[in-house]
């Protein structure tokens, strides 16, 4: 196990070095303009100054490995544009936690309303009505089908009005969350509750659930260490990338509430032209999801032991 | 043989499914008497209604069927008022208990054996902790698998097939069931594994005292294990009798057929012979004999009213107008011919000779 654990992660560092490589190679092309804030008022002498000083004319593989030193030591770099001469750590660490926070809520949210949902789906399908079912069906069409920035202008507009609450996001005001983390959840219900059902369904047409039930398991012990478990599997393995993307923010959501959050900045300062800031951003998010997968592939690990560690046993 | 006790009676059972609003006739009143102890095999084509009819006693099929007449008896209790998975909780396992066709998909993955096991084991024996664990292992050891305490923690996907079947076994004896249910317990295991699953259960039949009812399409696994067989053909049983009378001296045209189109009857170098046509469809009300249409010697009537169970010898009945007086003489074919005489001389059919001079 601890092998695999080893193994995995060092496959994930290669991984992030080389999508590293690939990022600061391509940025190397854009125009230097973007490293300046006042570019059109700066002698050619001036320019080529400050390039040497900041270390753009030596030549890319020596940049790239001054680069990765740097990284080594936790220096992203400082920004040029978007907060010029600013760390771009601190720019991070100042709006990094009200997205995560917010994602964080909402992903319990969803989870909490999003599985329940998927397991009443499910069992429903088995009555006479299929009442959840056909109640959740709707629901999920809805959500998936509309486009998002349809419901959540419709949720901002009417829930503010309902709520009797101001439209923008203020981070004293704990009223002004609901709004936001209910646009941020709705998606994710759906989702959860769609695909719980789906497995649940798969599973519970099983022949070993058949043997259970002709070995006289009580319905609900099926259904929850039978069905449910083994149905809980392929979502498992979402979920830790789900934590970790909220870093990321919503664009949308938080733009909508102005929410001061990491949602959009990429966009921003590439914009901008905000290489450096692109590059850390970039560098940010791909070891994100790197290490997402990762947790991914192990937490799967843990609840399936049809997943072996060592590639050798476990074949038929 | 002679003072057997019934310990199941299902008569006139009549299982309906509704499809798209259409009504299946999967089983069209099946009466058939299940002896404390027996092995009972139960043969049949795809779609024949076998499956329906196991599940029936255990309530097990799926929610859009029901039943539409007749009774299942069994210790003063008739099994078709059962409905929910409540009324079935005293039978499901602790009475009845199944062996399913595929020991590939009949264990849950993620479950180590024992706890599939010792699941079983807590519900039926009561026995919890320790003392069920105890159980594990001596139901492990009993069914053949060894270093019982090693295999209790590992997971279905680290046993073979034939393992995985003991394991299934295991399961249906820590039930400590009267009836178990054998689903083509060998239909997905290769055929030098199948003799010692067959063994296997029939050492635990003896063990238990259990009484066993086989669904196979198999007719070698048949003559293997069956005291009786049973021949259902399109949700009816045709033919019910014991084990040699069934085979040496079959009186349902369907029972010939099937006979006639085992290989190992066949000749070398002649086309095995195969049932013309296909079977009836379920979803129309059946008239007459349902195997009529593909009989070459059907009667008229076979085609207008259905025949009622007639008996051959006490313990033989089979649902086909031939055997009325009335009937015309109608010879089997060859295959069965050769059956009979070789059961009269084996001595195995003492009524053969005594039915084929009535005509």
């Amino acid at each position: 196990m601890a092998k695999y654990i080893f193994k995995r992660i060092l496959h994930s560092i290669v991984t992030l070095c080389v999508v590293i490589c690939i990022v600061f190679v391509l940025l190397r092309q854009m125009p230097i303009e973007g490293y300046f804030n006042n570019y059109d008022k700066m002698s050619e002498a001036a320019v080529q100054v400050s390039l040497q000083k900041m270390g753009l004319t030596d030549p890319i593989p020596v940049q790239i490995v001054h680069y990765f030193g740097q990284l080594l030591h936790g220096d992203l770099g400082t920004s040029n544009k978007f907060r010029q001469g600013y760390p771009i750590a601190k720019i991070v660490a100042q709006k990094a936690p009200i997205s995560i926070k917010l994602g964080l809520i909402s992903l319990a949210v969803s989870l909490a309303a999003g599985l329940p949902l998927g397991i009443m789906m499910a069992r429903s399908t088995k009555t006479r009505w299929k009442l959840w079912d056909k109640f959740g069906t709707v629901f999920i069409v809805i959500v998936e089908a509309v486009p998002s920035a349809v419901y959540h202008l419709l949720i901002q507009l009417y829930g503010s009005e309902i709520l009797g609450v101001s439209m923008l996001f203020n981070v004293d005001n704990p009223k002004t969350w609901i709004l936001p983390i209910f646009s941020l959840s709705i998606g994710n219900i759906a989702y959860y509750a769609m695909w719980l059902r789906r497995y649940m369904v798969d599973e519970s047409n099983k022949d070993y659930i058949r043997l259970a039930r002709a070995k006289g398991v009580p319905e609900g012990k099926i259904s929850r260490s039978h069905v449910f478990r083994n149905a809980i599997v392929p979502l498992v393995q979402y979920l830790p990338q789900s934590i970790l993307f909220t870093l990321m923010g919503s664009l949308y959501v938080e733009s909508l509430y102005s929410i001061p959050g990491m949602g959009g900045l990429l966009i921003q300062v590439i914009k901008l032209q905000d290489n450096t800031m692109v590059q850390a951003l970039v560098l940010i998010y791909a070891a994100l999801s790197v290490l997402g997968l990762l947790f991914g592939d192990l937490m799967m690990a843990l609840v399936d032991p049809r997943i072996s560690f060592t590639g050798k046993e476990g074949a038929r | 043989m002679e003072q057997q006790q019934v310990l199941l009676s299902v008569q006139d059972l009549r299982f309906e499914f509704t499809l798209r609003g259409q009504v299946l006739h999967a089983l069209r009143g099946i009466s058939l008497d299940v002896y404390r102890g027996e092995s009972l095999a139960i043969v049949g084509e795809s779609g024949s209604g076998k499956s329906v009819f196991v599940k029936c006693l255990m309530g097990l099929n799926d929610g859009n069927g029901y039943v539409a007449g007749g009774k299942i008896l069994y210790h003063d209790q008739d099994l078709t008022t059962l409905h929910t998975a409540d009324d079935w909780r005293a039978i499901r396992g602790h009475k009845i208990a199944m062996v399913l066709q595929d020991p590939m998909t009949s264990l849950n993955p993620l479950k180590t054996i024992g706890w599939q096991i010792q699941e079983a084991v807590e519900l039926h024996q009561n026995l919890h902790g320790d003392a069920a664990k105890k159980e594990v292992y001596n139901i492990l050891t009993e069914v053949g698998i060894n270093e019982p305490e090693r295999r209790y923690k590992q997971y279905p996907h680290e046993f073979s097939g034939g393992m995985r079947q003991r394991v299934v076994i295991a399961i249906a004896m820590a039930c400590r069931p009267e009836i178990l249910i054998c689903d083509e317990p060998t239909t997905a295991l290769d055929v030098t594994i199948q003799a010692q699953i067959l063994n296997l259960i029939k050492a635990m039949q003896k063990k238990y005292d259990l009484t066993t009812i086989y669904i196979t399409h198999d007719l070698g696994v048949v003559a293997n294990v069956a005291d009786r067989i049973a021949v259902m053909y399109a949700g009816d049983i045709v033919e019910v009798g014991r084990c040699e009378e069934v085979f040496y001296d079959p009186r349902h045209p369907y029972t010939w057929a099937l006979l006639s189109s085992l290989p190992q009857l066949g000749v070398k170098g002649e086309p095995l012979y195969s049932i013309e046509g296909t079977p009836p469809n379920l979803f129309h009300e059946i008239q007459g004999d349902a195997f009529a249409p593909r009989n070459p010697n059907a009667l008229k009537i076979d085609f207008v009213k259905r025949p009622p169970m007639l008996a051959v010898s006490p313990t033989h009945t089979a649902r086909t107008w031939l055997l009325d007086p009335r009937a015309p003489r109608v010879e089997p074919p060859e295959h069965i011919r050769v059956l009979r005489e070789k059961g009269r001389e084996l001595g195995l059919t003492q009524q053969a000779g005594e039915e084929a001079d009535h005509g």
